[in-house]
């Protein structure tokens, strides 16, 4: 896989608030097709470097590469066009809008329809609108949500609430999509339907995913590669079973080991 | 009727309702739908593929999943090439499965989805039969390699190289067919031991549509909602043999979750369903009617009970007053028509419930509202019925007049028996058992206690086995005494207990929704159903509705002591059958101590139950539950 050019990279980006160094030189490969997870200690700069991918802040020193292009000063929106969708840890829906216009309204960089065009709704602006019910449909079938099509989705359950963001993510028809801890919060059930959900966008769909997880078991189940950031750097990359064996990422979750302590570093 | 079986009736509404819908599914929110021209050619098509794999007559071909448009075909595909389509209950337990698929030797499987084909992987090492399975969605499915898995399209597309190679084979093999051909097996989860293969001829399937045809209005206009699971013979009678006689349209929900909007969406002229879902709709409306604004609330309560004033007296046959008959029709604007529309009834010629007995509150009301809702009564045996209320004579307490052409008769004891062209041919594998239940002269033993009565309709009132009788020789039918008890919202299941005893007791399973919702109104915390239904306000709430029902009983016979079971009854823990009915004898063996404990006079006891969780494993639930007296004070003073 190290053979197949990057879909997207990260070069030496660092970035700070004030004083606190978020990232420091962290360099970050995602390949075609992949599940690549980014884990690490809380505040150890995982959702910053989320964040520098999809525009929402931009690196202080480094590069952003999305298939050979300079990325790293676009906007948000303009991301997004390029095929990167995102997830967000907090949820980030329209609570009084409903699942399906929550949906719809991931499709928005691709509709084309003028405002003049979309108010006579006839000819182009109506098939249009047809081909992007469709789309969404597909997602709310592939999510198992048709129950909740005119459900605010204010009013759904955390975990549903859940997987509604990630059909709004999927509604862009995305590359890359960037999950920002999906599974947080959820119960036991609910990890496991998400985590099914993520294996196949990214099998059926094609899709590559990088995640962030706070769930190993669930990290090093679905993760084709795992990059492990302690402290804003980057402290091992590889796949599951080598991250495991890494002592610096022992060292990071664990800390220091104590030889002949009571009780000992297991706790 | 010319065509002698359901292959030659899909043939001839091809012919002669090409263009009419056959079948709907809702898909990606739409109502998709097949015409009986194109139905046809989706059967075809599947049953070529199934040649081309090898598929013989007499094979068994096994569904299992929700309602969906493929699994129907499927098993009309294997009808028209001979073999047996076997239902199975998708919610059934591996064991469960596993025995069936193995007795009916099943060699096709055509699963809904990757949820299906992995219980059916789980049994494959179990399973000699079985040599191809087949999946109707292909999500998840990209990693499933294995010679004997396809995709439904691929079957298809084999079975248009067949058509190819092989021009006529189709029509051929539909002309083999015979009327006495069987086809379709309904495995009866029975109440006691293994469930036994029910199995039903073309000639059964064809004499229950045309008895039904002569029974009621149902024309090829008509729209049917298929949701009931497709194993339930009633499903069967329904969806496969009542469309295909009638060339009425059988509507598959998009998920099992959306079947209340879809109905709404859809307002199906025919509606059957068990009492459940009836239950289930007027508490829905009862919810709504508490939550709405005082004006609205006093609308519909003031309206109700208008509608169901007019309704006793049009049941007892007398006259209605002017004056409440105008209320009716300012009711009927204001009231009764938006909630049936609401419901998905506004377009229902008529109503059917049956499987079980329906509270007569909750019959009475949809009546009210001018829903045409009647009784039916039938088993699997009898292909799914026997009989049906008139219209004009639908009433709560009996299951209504023999169709045309079925005979009932009662024997000694009480058993009603039943003959006619609607009587199965025979139990798969089990002479004893079909010689047990059909006499030499072609009667049925239904196995229910019932009578008829002046009216001609027949009654039921248990199973004839349950029925036993007091230690002072009142008769007792325990059926009979828990339904009073299940007219209750706040009550999900009952055992009553009495055979040669002093007097009777139950063991109730209280409804969690309903409980819980009164719970939460008076604001008493509960963490679980076990914790809930030990609740003290909870114990007062029951006893407070044994005393309602008690009031409907006679003296020697009504409930004196009880106690709140721990857990809902299940059919996981095979305390239930699938379709919900009590299996009296193990349960009785399972809640020894409880019964002890009823007729010992003790307060409490240990109970030690055994719960199987959905995947098969087992563990053991510990609990002290007190046995409390009716009369708890007059008890306490003796």
């Amino acid at each position: 896989m190290a053979l197949v050019s990057a879909l997207l990279e990260i070069r030496d980006a660092s970035k700070a608030f004030g004083g606190v160094q978020a990232v420091t030189r962290v360099s970050l490969e995602a390949h075609k097709g992949e599940i690549l997870s980014v884990i690490g200690p809380n505040g150890a700069g995982k959702t910053t470097v989320l964040n520098m991918i999809s525009g929402f802040y931009h690196p202080d020193t480094g590069r952003v590469v999305l298939e050979g292009r300079d990325v790293t000063e676009l906007a948000p929106s303009r991301i997004a066009e390029l095929g990167i969708a995102r997830t967000f840890q907090n949820i980030a829906l329209f609570r009084g809008m409903t699942v399906l216009d929550n949906l719809l309204l991931g499709r928005h960089v691709h509709m084309k329809t003028g405002v003049l065009g979309a108010f006579a709704y006839w000819g182009f602006a109506q098939k249009e609108e047809v081909a992007h019910r469709k789309r969404v449909e597909d997602i709310i079938d592939f999510l198992g949500i048709q129950d909740l099509r005119r459900r605010p989705t204010g009013s759904l359950a955390y975990g549903l609430q859940k997987r509604v963001e990630l059909g709004r993510a999927l509604a862009l028809d995305p590359k890359i999509l960037l999950l920002d801890e999906p599974m947080g919060g959820c119960n036991h059930e609910e990890k496991e339907d998400m985590a099914r959900f993520v294996l196949d966008v990214n099998e059926e769909w094609g899709v590559t995913v990088i995640l962030i997880e706070h769930d190993m078991g669930v990290v090093m189940d679905i993760s084709d590669r795992v990059a492990v950031l302690d402290m804003g750097q980057k402290i091992a990359d590889g796949t599951p079973d080598e991250v495991r064996a890494n002592p610096r990422v022992i060292k990071a979750y664990l800390g220091e080991t104590k030889t002949n302590a009571p009780g000992g570093a297991s706790g | 009727m010319a065509e002698s079986t359901l292959a030659r009736l899909l043939q001839r509404n091809a012919r002669d309702l090409r263009g009419r819908p056959a079948i709907r599914e809702k898909d990606r929110g739409i109502w998709q739908t097949w015409t009986w021209g194109q139905y046809h050619d989706e059967v075809r098509d599947f049953a070529l593929g199934l040649a081309a794999l090898g598929f013989k007559r007499g094979e068994r071909l096994s569904v299992i999943g929700d309602n969906r448009p493929r699994l129907y075909w499927a098993q009309v595909a294997a009808q028209c090439l001979g073999g047996v389509p076997v239902p199975v209950y998708q919610d059934s337990i591996a064991k469960e499965l596993a025995f069936v698929w193995n007795h009916a030797e099943c060699s096709v499987i055509v699963a809904e989805d990757q949820e299906q084909v992995d219980k059916v992987l789980g049994l494959r090492a179990e399973l000699s039969a079985l040599r191809l399975v087949v999946y109707d969605d292909s999500r998840g499915m990209l990693h499933y390699k294995h010679d004997w898995l396809r995709s439904y399209q691929s079957v298809q597309e084999l079975g248009r190289e067949f058509a190819a190679k092989h021009p006529g084979y189709f029509e051929a093999e539909v002309e083999k067919g015979k009327p006495e051909d069987v086809a379709i097996i309904c495995y009866t989860s029975g109440t006691t031991g293994n469930p036994k293969g029910v199995m039903l001829t073309h000639a059964n399937a064809i004499a229950i549509a045309e008895a039904f045809c002569k029974a009621d209005d149902v024309r090829p206009e008509d729209d049917a909602l298929a949701y009931l699971p497709m194993a339930w013979a009633g499903d069967a009678a329904y969806t496969l043999f009542l469309s295909l006689v009638v060339g009425f349209c059988s509507n598959c929900p998009e998920s099992p979750e959306t079947v209340q909007r879809d109905l709404r969406e859809l307002g199906p002229t025919t509606v059957l369903a068990p009492p459940r879902i009836w239950e289930n709709m007027l508490t829905g409306i009862q919810v709504k009617a508490a939550d709405a604004p005082a004006l609205k609330r006093w609308v519909f309560e003031t309206f109700r009970a208008v509608a169901e004033r007019a309704e006793i007296l049009r049941a007892d046959g007398k006259p209605i007053p002017l004056l409440l008959r105008l209320a009716c029709m300012v009711g009927n604007v204001l009231v009764y028509t938006p909630i049936r529309d609401q419901l998905g009834l506004r377009r229902a010629k008529w109503a059917l419930t049956g499987g079980a007995p329906l509270g007569p509150d909750t019959f009475r009301f949809f009546r009210s509202i001018g829903v045409n809702l009647k009784q039916v009564y039938g088993s699997t045996e009898t292909t799914g019925l026997v009989s049906l209320q008139p219209s004009d004579e639908a009433n709560p307490t009996t299951a209504g007049r023999p169709c045309p052409g079925i005979e009932v008769k009662i024997a000694e004891r009480g058993e009603v028996l039943v003959r006619g062209p609607v009587i199965f041919k025979g139990y798969l594998k089990n002479d004893e058992a079909t010689r047990e239940v059909i006499d030499p002269d072609g009667w049925f033993r239904t196995g229910d206690a019932g009578f008829v009565d002046p009216r001609g309709h027949l009654v039921i009132i248990d199973r004839a086995k349950d029925v036993g009788a007091l230690q002072d020789g009142t008769p007792f039918a325990p059926q009979f005494i828990e339904n009073k008890l299940k007219y209750s919202p706040f009550i999900r299941e009952a055992v009553a207990f009495g055979n040669e005893r002093a007097f009777v007791t139950a063991m109730i399973a209280i409804d969690q929704n309903t409980v819980g919702n009164w719970a939460e109104r008076r604001g008493i915390p509960y963490t679980s159903y076990m914790d809930l239904s030990q609740k003290p306000e909870i114990c007062d709430l029951i006893r407070e509705e044994i005393r309602k029902g008690n009031e409907t009983l006679p003296e020697s016979t009504r409930i004196r002591r009880f106690l709140l079971l721990t857990k809902d009854l299940e059919a996981d823990d095979a305390e239930m059958t699938r379709t919900r009915k009590v299996r009296r004898r193990f349960v009785a063996e399972k809640y020894a101590p409880v019964i002890d404990a009823f007729y010992s006079g003790g307060h409490a006891v240990e109970l030690a139950t055994m719960i199987t969780y959905e995947d098969g494993r087992q563990a053991t639930l510990n609990s002290r539950v007190n046995v409390e007296d009716v009369e708890a004070k007059a008890a306490a003073r003796v």
